[in-house]
């Protein structure tokens, strides 16, 4: 079970080597992956030094190019898949199939894994990638319980990643507008969920308003902390009732499934998080490590340990950890 | 002079009903559009597998029905495809070997690639011309472009792709923005998916979630979250160029072959879309919107139709 771990930059990347990750996912600083936000991801410098570091240290390098790119900005994506090739990535993070069809007749060696981006969430959807461009391994969508991951392992023909820790998206993947609803920008047209410029804190007497685009999001006194405004984290009026219709403000937290992750096969686990600090990617990849190395020691017995559990919840969002739709209960 | 083809006369297709109605409304609603002038109809359920109001024999039925009344007939799949129960009826579905299936997911692409021809359902993500070139080999000869896209991105799509490729865009209903594990109405009566008691069948054209400023923002539809506005582009009839060959009407509970009819009455000119959009309104409670397909944020709402 390899452990795979997100930077935003190059002392995050180094964060995540020094750590213990298996592998390090980055992108390119454009809209060419889903974490495209001001000042975070690589430029070709960055990307090279970046390589040469994990390479030194064993570590594998995974570049996301996995947004999907429209008629008049196809060409940015090639550049993007010729330019990770030469570099070269230990594999690509991929979810656009005319991006995918791309890479795998002019990089047929590359290793492409499908981006949870991709929104493959059965068996059939898998061997479609594998099939048509021998995609090697896919990221399931944070929206199947652990009995259907383990389905899914035992009929996929490539192995299978899973989301371990970090920021909960609730909708599929690769299949929610709400982002580009309110602001025109969303994850797959525009690599970012609520961007920043749509963002607007605002203070009332007693209230501290979050808006989108003008669109309220939340509301909170002003000792409490105010949430990131993404839309499914708010809170709304349903049926005359003020509440959080879709999410509260929480984290994914697989600690207390991860021996049945491990039993079922899942191939890797991926820490979200390119938009964190290198603290953060230390912290969590640290956690994550020891966690993964007791469990394959001895899965039967294996019990979180409180330490990893509250720096986990440290740095959670609203402090809070769920174990999201791997739990039928949540669903 | 030859004749116009057929494929530049524009059409209506009816979308699958994205809410849970009862078995009796559903036999109601498809005898009347059977006298509808929509062209194509898709049928199917393509939010939860949970609702049951049909069983596959009561969509072939109906199926029947409406293609002896000269409707094409199109069964949809699943959007969201999570229990190995869920793959198996999307299988059967592309198995039929009467109708024409849209594909939803991938899983339904798998099934049929190579082995039957297809339509692209608009929870595909089809955002470039290579994307749609590639799934055209497959077998692909329709699809729906995804909701978000703009007319420009249609333009730039349908000029790189074979010309008998058609192509079909959402063009009236709540825009379906996003799927997950959750069911949300379920969440709202304070009890998860699978002890739902099937509330959403209390709301036959959704659940409305409000800011707290009450303005009206999205459509709780089960796992299914919905604009709370009316997508709109009656009032892109006027000038259709360089657009689509299949306009699609999504269902709601009350006023569908009204809004089907004032669609027909634009498109062969009997109306104009100003006057239409004007009747519309009554059938568009929280309004209308469409952003997306100016290339702006979905939720906007910009009346071109007024112009000289």
């Amino acid at each position: 079970m390899e452990l795979v771990c997100p930077a935003g930059n190059l002392p995050s990347l180094k964060a995540a080597v020094d750590n213990g990750a298996d592998a390090v996912y980055i992108g390119f600083r454009d809209e060419t992956n889903a974490r495209h936000f001001a000042g975070l991801n690589f430029d070709s410098k960055q990307i090279v030094q970046g390589l040469a570091y994990a390479d030194a240290r064993s570590t594998k390098i995974y570049i996301a190019i996995n947004t999907y790119p429209q008629p008049r900005t196809f060409a940015k994506w090639q550049a993007a898949v010729d330019q990770a090739a030469e570099y070269g990535a230990d594999a690509l993070i991929v979810a656009d199939i005319g991006v995918m069809d791309y890479a795998a007749n002019k990089w047929p060696s590359l290793r492409l894994h499908l981006s949870v981006q991709g929104s493959a969430t059965s068996h059939e959807a898998v061997r479609f990638y594998a099939e048509q461009f021998g995609v090697r391994r896919a990221v399931a969508p944070r929206v199947l319980s652990v009995k259907q991951v383990a389905s899914l392992i035992d009929h996929s023909p490539i192995p299978i990643e899973v989301f371990g820790f970090g920021s909960l998206c609730v909708m599929v993947e690769g299949r929610c507008y709400l982002s580009s609803f309110v602001t025109g920008q969303g994850p797959n047209t525009f690599g970012a969920c609520s961007p920043a410029s749509f963002v607007r804190w605002s203070e009332t007497d007693s209230n501290l308003e979050t808006r989108l685009n003008g669109v309220l999001i939340d509301r909170v006194n002003k000792d409490e902390k105010a949430g990131y405004p993404t839309i499914c984290k708010g809170r709304f009026l349903v049926n005359g009732e003020t509440r959080y219709a879709i999410e509260e403000p929480t984290s994914l937290n697989t600690l207390p499934i991860l021996p049945e992750l491990y039993r079922i096969g899942v191939a890797a686990i991926k820490i979200e998080g390119r938009q964190r600090s290198p603290a953060y990617v230390a912290k969590v990849t640290r956690v994550l490590r020891a966690a993964i190395d007791s469990c394959k020691r001895d899965p039967d017995n294996f019990v979180p340990d409180q330490a990893w559990l509250s720096a986990l919840s440290s740095v959670s969002e609203g402090a809070q950890t769920t174990l999201g739709a791997y739990e039928r209960q949540w669903q | 002079m030859s004749s116009v083809p057929a494929s530049s006369y524009l059409r209506l297709s009816l979308g699958p009903i994205q809410y849970h109605w009862a078995r009796e409304e559903m036999l109601d609603f498809y005898r009347l559009i059977e006298s509808t002038p929509v062209d194509i109809v898709y049928l199917g359920e393509t939010i939860c597998s949970k609702r049951r109001s049909f069983r596959h024999r009561d969509w072939i039925d109906v199926a029947e029905r409406l293609a002896a009344s000269g409707k094409e007939v199109v069964l949809s799949t699943l959007a969201l495809l999570e229990a190995d129960s869920e793959l198996g009826y999307v299988r059967k579905l592309c198995n039929n070997g009467t109708f024409a299936v849209e594909a939803n997911d991938m899983s339904a692409v798998q099934m049929l690639a190579g082995k039957t021809s297809f339509i692209g359902g608009p929870s595909l993500n089809i955002y470039n011309s290579a994307t749609l070139r590639k799934l055209v080999n497959l077998g692909l000869t329709r699809w729906v472009m995804p909701v978000e896209l703009s007319k420009d991105v249609l333009a730039d799509i349908r000029i790189e792709i074979p010309a008998q490729i058609e192509s079909e865009i959402f063009a009236w209903g709540k825009l379906p923005l996003a799927y997950s594990a959750r069911c949300y109405t379920a969440r709202a009566h304070d009890v998860s998916k699978d002890a739902c008691a099937y509330c959403c069948s209390d709301y036959p054209d959704g659940l409305m979630m409000s800011t707290r400023e009450d303005e009206k923002f999205l459509t709780i539809n089960g796992i299914q979250t919905q604009s709370a506005r009316i997508y709109n582009l009656i009032g892109e009839l006027d000038e259709r160029d360089s657009s689509a060959d299949i306009l699609r009407i999504s269902p709601q509970s009350k006023g569908t072959e009204q809004v089907i009819s004032l669609f027909d009455k634009v498109r062969n000119r009997a109306l104009r879309a100003p006057n239409a959009t004007n009747e519309l309104k009554s059938y568009a409670k929280s309004g209308f919107c469409n952003g997306y397909w100016h290339g702006e944020a979905g939720m906007s709402f910009s009346d071109r139709s007024d112009r000289p």
